[in-house]
Order: C-alpha cells, then structure tokens, then sequence
C-alpha cells in the first residue's frame, strides 16, 4: 500500500510512518493541508490519512478539495473531535471513515487495509467463500460444508462483515460501527460474546478454525488451510 | 455636587422628563390661546347683540315718541351704574344725551361697527381715553344715536388668562424639573446600587446577589431576572469547580496507577516478557483513561446542549430492542437472562445514537451488578429492557434483580464519578449513570432509579416530542427542589 499522512505532528506523524514501513506499506508525510492536497493530487496514493486540524488549510477542506477535482482515493480522517455529530460532519465532507484520537495503531492499520481493499471492492459478490464456509447474500443462507448454519439476523451481518473483509484484520469498534451502527464505546466488551457465539456456530465440530482472534487488535476470517 | 447633577440630568428618566414637560407645555400654551381667542369671541358676540337689541328699542322709542322721549330714556339709562355707553346727537353733532363726553370727531358720521376712544361726560379733557365697540346709528330726521360698550371688561378678562398660563406654565416647569430631578435620582440610585452589586459580583464574589425591592415594578422583576440568572452561574461554577475536583482525582488515580506500572516494570522486570506484560498492562490502562475522558467529554457536551442539532424522529422501542440484542449473549455468559418488552413502536424525537449509549449503560450496569449476585445465588435472574409511549413521554426501562440502590443513595447516584462504596471493587469508571442522567436532561427529560423488588429498575422519561426550546427543564428542577 503506498499511503499519504496528512498531518502537522512532527512525532506522530514520524511515528506513523515508522509502523507503516514496519508493516510493509510505504508511507510519505506531508505536514500542513496544502503541501498535503498537492502530493494527495499528484502522487498515487491508496489511502490518505488526514488529520482534521491543519495549517495553511484544514483537513475536511482538503478532501473537499480532492472530491471536487474527481480524485477518489479513500480518505480516512484522524480527529482529535470524536463526537458523534464531528464524525458526520468528516464523513459528510467526503471522508471514507473517521478515528478519533487517541487512536491504536492497530485499530488504525485495520481500517486503512479495509479502505485500501474496498478499491478492488468484493461488493458485487452475492456469494462469499471462505474455506467451505459459504454465505449467499441473497436467499440469507450460511453453509459449512454440507451442513447449513442457522444465523439469527444480528450474526449474519456480523458473519457477512468479517468475509466481506476475509483475510483483513476488523476490530471491534468496526464491527460495533458497521454491524450495529452505533458509535459509542460499551464499557463491557460486548462484541467478544457475539463472536464467541458466532464462533460456536461456524466453526464448532470442525478440525479447521476460520474464524481468527488477532490478539490486540480484533478478529479475522480466512481459511486457515492457505495461509 | 455638579458631576452628581450631570450624572442625574443624563439619565433616560430625567430626559423623558423633559420631553414629557416640553409636550405638556406645548399642549398648555395652545390650550390657553385657544381658551383667549374664543373668549374674545364670544365676548364680542355678546356686545354685538345686546346693543343691537338696544339700539332696536331706542328706534322703538324714537318712533313712538320722537326725540323727546329718545333723550329722556337715554338719559335714564345713561345714569344706571353699569350701563352701556349712549349718545345721541343732532345733525350738527350737537350731544343732546348720553353719558359718552368725547370721540374722536368724524366717530358719528358713519352708520355701523367700530372700535374707538372715548371719554365720559364726567370726565376732563385730561383724563385717559377708553376703548369702546360701539355701533352708529342714523335715525330719521339727521338725528344719531350711538350704543356701545366698554371694552375694559374684556381686556381685563384676557388679561386674567394671559397671567394664569404665565403663572401655570412656570408653575409646570419647575414642578416638572423637580419632579423629573426626583424620579430619575431615585431610579438612578437603584440602578446604581445594582452596578455596585454586579461589579463585586464580577469582581469574584459569585455570592452576590442584586437588591429586590417590594413593589414589583420593571426594576425589581429585573433584579429577580438577574439573580435567577446569577443563581444559574453560581450552580454552573459550582457544578464545574466539582467536575474539575472529581476529574484530578479520578484521572489522576489511574494516571499514577500508570506511572507506577511503568516505573516498576523499569526497575524490576528482567526479562523481555515483564517488558512486554508492564507494557500491554499501560496500553489497557491508558485504553480504560480514554474511555473515562470520553465519558467526560460526552456528558459535559450533553449538558451543555451542543448535542440537540442532532435530533432526528426515530423509534425509541426499536433502540431498546437493538440494544437489548447487543447485551443479550453478554448476559447469558453472566448467567443472566436479558428479556426485551418493547412492542409496539414508541416513536420520539431525540438524539438516537445518545439515547442507545445511554440506554446500554443502563443494562452494561444491570449486567455489571446483578450477575455476581445471581451466580452467587445460583440462579439465572432477568435484566429487563422496556420502552413504551405513555401519553406525550416515552419511557425507557431497565430493571435488574441486583443488590439495586438504597433509596437514600439514589440522588448521589446519577452524580458524575460517584461509585457507591459498595461497588468499588467492580470495574467501570463510575459514569454510566451519570451519562444517562445528561443524556435525559438534554432531551427535557430525567433519569428515575427506583425500586424493582428485588434490584434496581432505572427509567428515562423522556418527553416524546424531545426538548422544549427553552430552559423548562432546569425551572422544573429548581422547583422540586424547592418543594
């Protein structure tokens, strides 16, 4: 992934793309918001990570920028606002998702590879496949092997999710975003049981696990048989 | 004593005063000339008609008995104390009677009105002349006759009204300069002694409070408005002071527990695995200090109303039921059984997103304190989650068979950080309830905990058409207070 990081933060800006270089991806910095549109114009970037309060020009005004001039490269907004209604404002300015600060970097890796993907987009598949896990977006059925899995409405969604983003790192707060649409933090974890339950149901009675617990940072789908 | 009296001469009283005085005093001067002029009038009228009607019963005379008789009754009248003024004359201008001694010579030749001079026939060639209205009058045979009447009478009379509006008008103007003087030092002293009063307010002493007088008027109802405010900023400042104390000891708690992980695992850990552990340890604590900031951070924007853009119409049972699903697998692993009773559609208007946050506090908390019980017991007990319409509010419900919350403790409860003595060795930052008791305040609404028989039934009431414009809830609150 070649990423730009849009952000005035000498150190967390060096910090960023440190653990993007360690994790494989190449990052580039630019530190105010017209140093940033420039390269976001002219360079090919995958993903830019835009911090909303910028010198020289502000974030939400730089993707807006970039909208205008039909250049799509996701956009994912790092705001130290992380109230519901600054959230709707970044989104609706023409970002692809917005993480408050303080943020994790793993949480922040998660969302980055899932917006680097959705380019490619599994979107127009009625029927995901993971291993012999099979989910048919239309009729609603979910089968391992030969043996179909009842899913109530809640753990389809949640099951569609993490194959619509197999092979990718989703972590909790995603899943509470995307699945439940909520936006808050529970102070219990709450997704941990669904997965269990979710877990209990596709991959119980079989040798081969599919679905992955990735310890400090969320859950993955893949097929454990080819990796 | 000048600057005093400047001071009092710019207030807004005194000028209205004088506007006030320079209205009256035009509205005087026209009254009175108006009052001159038509006297004047009708005073002329007069004369007019009575010497007409005595000039007709002269000619009367005249006819009847020639001059002889004219003379004589002309004489009679001339010597009646207060009669009009007479004179006949022959063609030649001769006097043959009345009491008018002089006129000016010519007076007689023409018939008809005329203002003019005369003198008695007592009086001497030196004595002043006198102003008449007379009317000439040319009988047959050259003979003319004068009636007439002094005009003293009427000057005098018009005299009298010139010095009354004199003297009522100085009388007006200086009664209305002391008056104006008055009423703007007294509302001028009241006013200053309320700027007194707010500069030592502004000066730091919150405590203050403006000077309310007893009879009601704009400036007492004006003071009671200011206070009621002043009463609202001193709450505010308190409520704030509180916050900040609260958060330096509860941040600060967990900030030093932070510190003194780090420090420790540099002092002691000898291996990388201590690293890795004192590290992953800090990230966790530094993960739960994020979500006691963001609890913060959300309440302190709820109540301070930022939230209310967002409002939209939704369906507070369908929030309850989702919800309710999100805890439910969460409540089976505590061996606790979550029942969701939320029928029908309980349509309101309100902040979905703060109303389901604080809706799964409520339960998280259920969760939190009634599932060590029930497992301790032994048994599986029910969280309940409820909404239902009732009327023009929309009520929300969580009810826990847990150890619930002593009625005396219920108020400090809903308090931010206030984590009853009993439930500190449970994890949580002590917010949940206070995040829904903001949550419901935001929406003119309240938190109510009350008794579910065993174990705590926590309700939002909220008002179904979300919050009125205006501050009602806050009045409501100061009045049960008071009550």
């Amino acid at each position: 992934m070649r990423l730009l990081i849009i952000e005035d933060d000498r150190d967390a800006a060096d910090y960023l793309v440190r653990a993007f270089r360690e994790t494989g991806h190449v990052a580039d910095h630019a530190a105010d918001g017209e140093e940033g549109l420039a390269m976001a114009l002219d360079g090919d970037y995958d993903v830019l990570i835009v911090d909303r309060m910028l010198p020289k020009r502000d974030g939400l005004s730089v993707i807006g920028e970039l909208r205008a001039k039909k250049v799509e490269t996701p956009v994912l907004i790092l705001s130290a606002l992380g109230q519901v209604d600054d959230r709707v404002k970044g989104l609706r300015a023409g970002g692809d998702d917005y993480l408050p600060k303080p943020y994790s970097f793993s949480e922040l890796l998660a969302r980055v590879e899932v917006l680097a993907r959705r380019r490619g987009g599994r979107n127009e598949e009625t029927v995901y496949r993971v291993g012999d896990l099979e989910l048919d977006r239309l009729s609603h059925r979910v089968t391992r092997g030969k043996e179909e899995v009842i899913l109530q409405p809640r753990e389809f969604r949640l099951l569609e999710y993490l194959m619509k983003h197999a092979g990718q790192v989703v972590t909790r707060t995603m899943l509470l975003e995307n699945v439940w649409d909520y936006h808050f933090d529970p102070q219990t974890n709450v997704i941990d049981v669904h997965i269990s339950r979710l877990r209990s149901k596709i991959d119980k009675g079989f040798s081969q696990p599919l679905l992955h617990t990735i310890r400090g940072a969320g859950y993955m789908i893949r097929d454990g048989s080819r990796n | 004593m000048m600057t005093a009296l400047g001071k009092v001469v710019r207030t807004t009283a005194f000028k209205l005063t004088l506007a006030y005085l320079t209205v009256f005093a035009l509205f005087a001067v026209f009254l009175l000339g108006y009052f001159a002029l038509n006297t004047k009038r009708l005073f002329t009228e007069q004369v007019t008609e009575a010497v007409n009607t005595e000039i007709n019963g002269l000619v009367d005379h005249f006819n009847a008995g020639g001059i002889r008789r004219l003379t004589l009754v002309v004489d009679a009248r001339s010597r009646r104390p207060g009669s009009s003024l007479y004179l006949v004359t022959t063609p030649g201008a001769d006097g043959l009677a009345g009491n008018v001694g002089s006129l000016p010579t010519g007076a007689m030749d023409k018939q008809g009105w005329a203002e003019t001079v005369y003198r008695r026939i007592e009086e001497t060639e030196n004595s002043e002349l006198h102003s008449a209205l007379a009317r000439v009058y040319h009988l047959p045979g050259g003979f003319r006759l004068l009636v007439g009447r002094d005009l003293e009478e009427r000057d005098r009379l018009f005299q009298v009204v010139l010095d009354a509006g004199k003297w009522s008008a100085a009388v007006v103007i200086i009664l209305g300069l002391v008056g104006g003087f008055f009423v703007a030092r007294r509302v001028l002293r009241r006013v200053d002694a309320m700027t007194e009063t707010t500069r030592t307010i502004m000066g730091g002493n919150l405590s203050g409070r403006l000077p309310v007088g007893s009879s009601g008027d704009e400036l007492d109802r004006l003071a009671h408005n200011l206070n009621e405010m002043l009463d609202r900023i001193e709450a505010l400042m308190r409520g704030l002071k509180e916050v900040s104390d609260n958060i330096a000891h509860d941040l600060k708690t967990p900030l030093t527990r932070l510190r003194n992980r780090a420090e420790e695992a540099l002092r002691t850990a000898s291996s990388e695995k201590d690293y890795r552990a004192a590290l992953e340890g800090t990230i966790e604590e530094s993960d739960s200090l994020i979500k006691t900031f963001n609890a913060l951070l959300m309440i302190a924007r709820a109540e301070s109303g930022q939230a209310r853009e967002n409002m939209v119409d939704f369906d507070a049972a369908e929030a309850a039921r989702s919800v309710g699903e999100l805890y439910e697998p969460l409540a089976e692993e505590q061996g606790l059984s979550l029942e969701v009773d939320a029928p029908g559609a309980a349509p309101m208007r309100g902040n979905r997103e703060l109303i389901s946050q604080a809706l799964a506090n409520l339960v998280d908390n259920a969760i939190k304190y009634a599932g060590p019980l029930a497992k301790a017991n032994g048994t599986v007990s029910a969280v309940t989650v409820a909404a239902r319409s009732d009327g023009d509010r929309v009520i929300l419900s969580v009810g826990d068979a847990g150890p619930g919350i002593p009625e005396a403790d219920r108020d400090r409860a809903v308090e931010r950080f206030v984590r009853l003595e009993k439930s500190r060795s449970i994890p949580g930052s002590g917010l949940g309830l206070s995040l829904a008791s903001a949550v419901a305040r935001l929406h003119g609404g309240e938190l109510r905990l009350g008794d579910n028989g065993p174990g705590l039934r926590a309700e939002l009431v909220l008002p179904r058409n979300g919050p009125v414009p205006q501050s009602v809830p806050q009045t409501e609150e100061r009045e049960e207070r008071a009550a």
